[in-house]
């Protein structure tokens, strides 16, 4: 064999590098075995997470390119190993996380026979992914990786998948390196063009009751700065989409927080009553818009998207702005003059002192039962002390609770599945986040239903000594959310809402990290500082109130003007 | 909802009709007519899509999003030419063949086999006529019918085969980094 002679698995170790990846987050098989036969010799430089299950692999790897702003990277065999990665490659495809998952397949000979652990996966994944590869021939591998990379993370990032059969892992090749990449139908935008940022600007200028919506896309083009300097010299107030989170400090007063199905009603009603809507890197969720054809209806709206087909595929765009957020708010910043705002915020800042945001959830004093917000109140007075931290949450009343009430800064500290709404995300993505963000403290805020959907990856955090990664359950004894809307919507009929489960504490010892048990209001804020500074994970099991609701709400279906406030 | 007929060129690789049909199914868009064959470019299909759709917008935007697509053109509203074929088996007695063969000569259509009975005739034409003769075709003694998707082509001077020419949104939009 001669010195530039290399497997298939070789080169996917040596492509990996090449495009900088440094972890890998994966479960062996029998079809990937030659690449986990590879990786032996590469573990210099790439390291290999080995999780306890595929979708905890897929999630990890999301948390990771979430907190990194890099691809994640994971592997799985082929068959079930595969399928299992379908649910977290449905979650980066929703959320637009950059993701590039890397299967084994059965040798060619035996391709399409139903032999031993065959799955058709690039045909399942095609509804989910950005595009996919077959790879059976090694010789294709160094062109392959490199334009799955350069998918998964321009444009809006998602997720690629690359199939390797095993014969061509195997075979021994000369890889070609400066094979050019081949996507001549692959064109994302980046650059606005000149008479559509003119027309954002005038529309912009014009107004009278402007307002952004902020989105996922600020955080991804690295636009938070330029979404602050644009909103300080205009005066133009800033709502945050849940992905958005984090893309402009909440803290800010031209910030007024979260809109859609649980957002506050003085943003939902500044939204109803603005002239012109300038939407950034949001595609218009349906959480976010409530009945599309009800949304915004005085406005203007202003669509800044790096993804044309997210232009006017649920609510009108008035202005579509094709291409990247960074660069339309450096645009916008030099066109649009600063505006006289002060009686539009006054008019905001008036419907908030109306309608208090977290009304439902004042009490008059903090006793038994342990009611979730007061979790949440005390660990954003916690949080609040502290700027090294992130948070990842799961899907359910706790990520509501925790998109409310905790204060979000710093883009890239507020992790959660948003689109696909995945419960079981927030363990694995988690750890992901753990291992890019080393010396950051990730708090993983979980419900006791998605929790139990895939706590088996607090074993990986154990293995590869996570010191950073705290557990926070808040534990109700119910799938909540959906105990909520049998309460609200189906006649309080809890059927299959009612949850059991282990003493999580006793869990967390059994997977050697520390674990305490909160039942009382007073005993939250110790037992959060003792999580923070154990050297270790650390798991707090908060015992609250089953009966607790997330509001305001707006129904599903409904106007975000009609909202259920308490 | 109004049908739309739509020009894609392709890239002509492994399961790239599967991406095509399966983005249309999970769009809920519907498919009238599909046809796809070799275009003038080695490596590269072309496909004449009908669809009955009240956005063809979101029907370009999201086919163009297809890594391997590489144009999208609308051209219900241009100027073109449509085509389909169709073959189809009539039986018919010796009484009624020679009003049968007039009825496709004044069609333009041809006799390709006469056997047993029945006559195997083609027709290529525009979908409207097509669908008349094959109208005729139910009063003669029909037996089978199997018909093509549509072709489309635009007439006149019209470069198909440049796909920046139809994807730009404008100057800037999709040109890379000069970094």
């Amino acid at each position: 064999m001669s010195a530039a002679m290399r497997t298939g698995a070789q080169i996917i170790c040596e492509a990996l590098i090449r495009e900088n990846v440094e972890v890998l987050f994966g479960i062996p098989g029998g079809n990937i075995m030659p690449l986990y036969h590879a990786l032996w010799e590469y573990h210099a430089h790439l390291r290999h997470v080995l999780c306890r299950h595929e979708q905890g692999a897929g999630h990890a790897a999301e948390g990771y390119a979430r907190a990194s702003g890099r691809v994640g990277v994971c592997i799985a065999t082929s068959g079930p190993g595969a399928t299992n990665l379908v649910t977290p490659i449905a979650d980066a495809w929703m959320d637009g996380t950059p993701l590039v998952a890397i299967t084994g397949q059965v040798s060619r000979a035996v391709l399409g026979s139903d032999a031993f652990q065959e799955v058709d996966i690039t045909g399942i994944t095609v509804p989910v992914t950005k595009h996919s590869y077959l790879v059976s021939d090694a010789h294709e591998l160094p062109r392959v990786v490199a334009e799955a990379f350069h998918i998964a993370r321009t444009g809006r990032p998602g997720p690629v998948l690359i199939d390797v059969t095993k014969d061509a892992q195997l075979a021994t090749v000369t890889p070609d390196w400066s094979q050019p990449l081949d996507l001549p139908g692959y064109r994302p935008a980046q650059v606005p063009h000149a008479d559509s940022l003119q027309a954002a600007a005038d529309a912009l200028s014009r107004a009278a009751r402007p307002l952004i919506l902020a989105g996922h896309g600020v955080i991804q083009s690295g636009a938070s700065d330029a979404l602050l300097a644009f909103a300080e010299h205009t005066g133009i107030p800033v709502i945050t989409t849940l992905q958005g989170l984090g893309a402009f400090p909440q803290e800010h007063p031209l910030s007024l927080g979260m809109p859609g199905m649980h957002g506050w009603v003085h943003v939902n009603r500044a939204i109803q009553a603005c002239d012109v809507l300038c939407n950034i890197g949001s595609r218009f969720d349906d959480r976010v818009t409530g009945k599309a054809s009800t949304f915004a209806p005085r406005a203007t709206i202003v669509h800044v998207d790096i993804d044309a087909a997210e232009m006017a595929k649920t609510v009108r765009a008035d202005i579509p702005v094709l291409g990247d957020a960074r660069r339309a708010l450096e645009a916008l910043r030099v066109l649009v003059p600063t505006l006289d705002t002060a009686s539009w915020r006054a008019t905001v800042h008036a419907l908030r002192a109306e309608y208090q945001p977290r009304q439902a959830y004042v009490r008059r004093e903090r006793i038994a039962p342990l009611m979730p917000y007061d979790v949440f109140d005390v660990m954003h007075e916690t949080f609040a002390r502290r700027a090294d931290w992130r948070v990842v949450t799961d899907v359910g009343q706790h990520q509501m609770w925790a998109a409310q009430l905790l204060e979000w800064r710093r883009p890239g500290t507020h992790i959660t599945s948003g689109g696909a709404g995945t419960m079981g995300f927030a363990i694995p993505a988690a750890l992901g986040a753990a291992i890019a963000a080393p010396n950051d403290t990730i708090w993983a805020v979980v419900g006791d239903g998605g929790f139990q959907m895939t706590n088996q990856e607090l074993a990986t955090i154990q293995q590869e000594g996570l010191r950073n990664v705290k557990v926070a359950v808040i534990n109700n004894g119910h799938l909540g959310m959906v105990r909520q809307w049998q309460e609200l919507f189906h006649s309080r009929r809890y059927s299959g809402t009612p949850l059991s489960g282990p003493d999580f504490a006793a869990l967390a010892h059994a997977y050697g990290m520390m674990g305490v048990r909160v039942e009382r209001v007073e005993e939250a804020a110790p037992a959060i500082e003792r999580a923070w500074r154990h050297d270790g994970p650390s798991l707090v099991d908060f015992r609250v109130d089953q009966g607790a609701n997330v509001f305001p709400i707006v129904p599903a279906g409904s106007s975000i003007g009609e909202m259920i406030t308490q | 909802m109004k049908e739309h007929t739509l020009i894609v060129l392709l890239q002509d690789r492994a399961g790239v009709l599967h991406r095509t049909v399966s983005l249309l199914r999970r769009r809920q868009f519907n498919i009238t007519s599909l046809s796809v064959g070799h275009s003038e470019m080695p490596g590269i299909s072309r496909m004449t899509l009908v669809v009955d759709t009240a956005d063809v917008t979101q029907v370009v935007k999201q086919l163009d999003r297809l890594v391997d697509v590489l144009v999208v053109r609308d051209v219900t509203e241009a100027p073109s030419v449509q085509r389909e074929t169709a073959l189809a088996k009539v039986a018919v007695d010796e009484d009624a063949l020679f009003a049968l063969i007039t009825r496709v000569r004044d069609a333009g259509a041809r006799v390709l086999d006469v056997a047993g009975g029945s006559v195997v005739v083609e027709i290529t034409d525009s979908p409207v006529r097509v669908d008349a003769f094959v109208e005729d075709l139910r009063t003669m003694g029909l037996r089978e019918l199997m018909r093509t998707g549509r072709l489309a082509m635009m007439r006149g001077e019209v470069e198909m085969s440049r796909p920046q020419a139809f994807r730009e949104q404008g100057d800037g939009a999709g040109e890379e980094d000069a970094a």
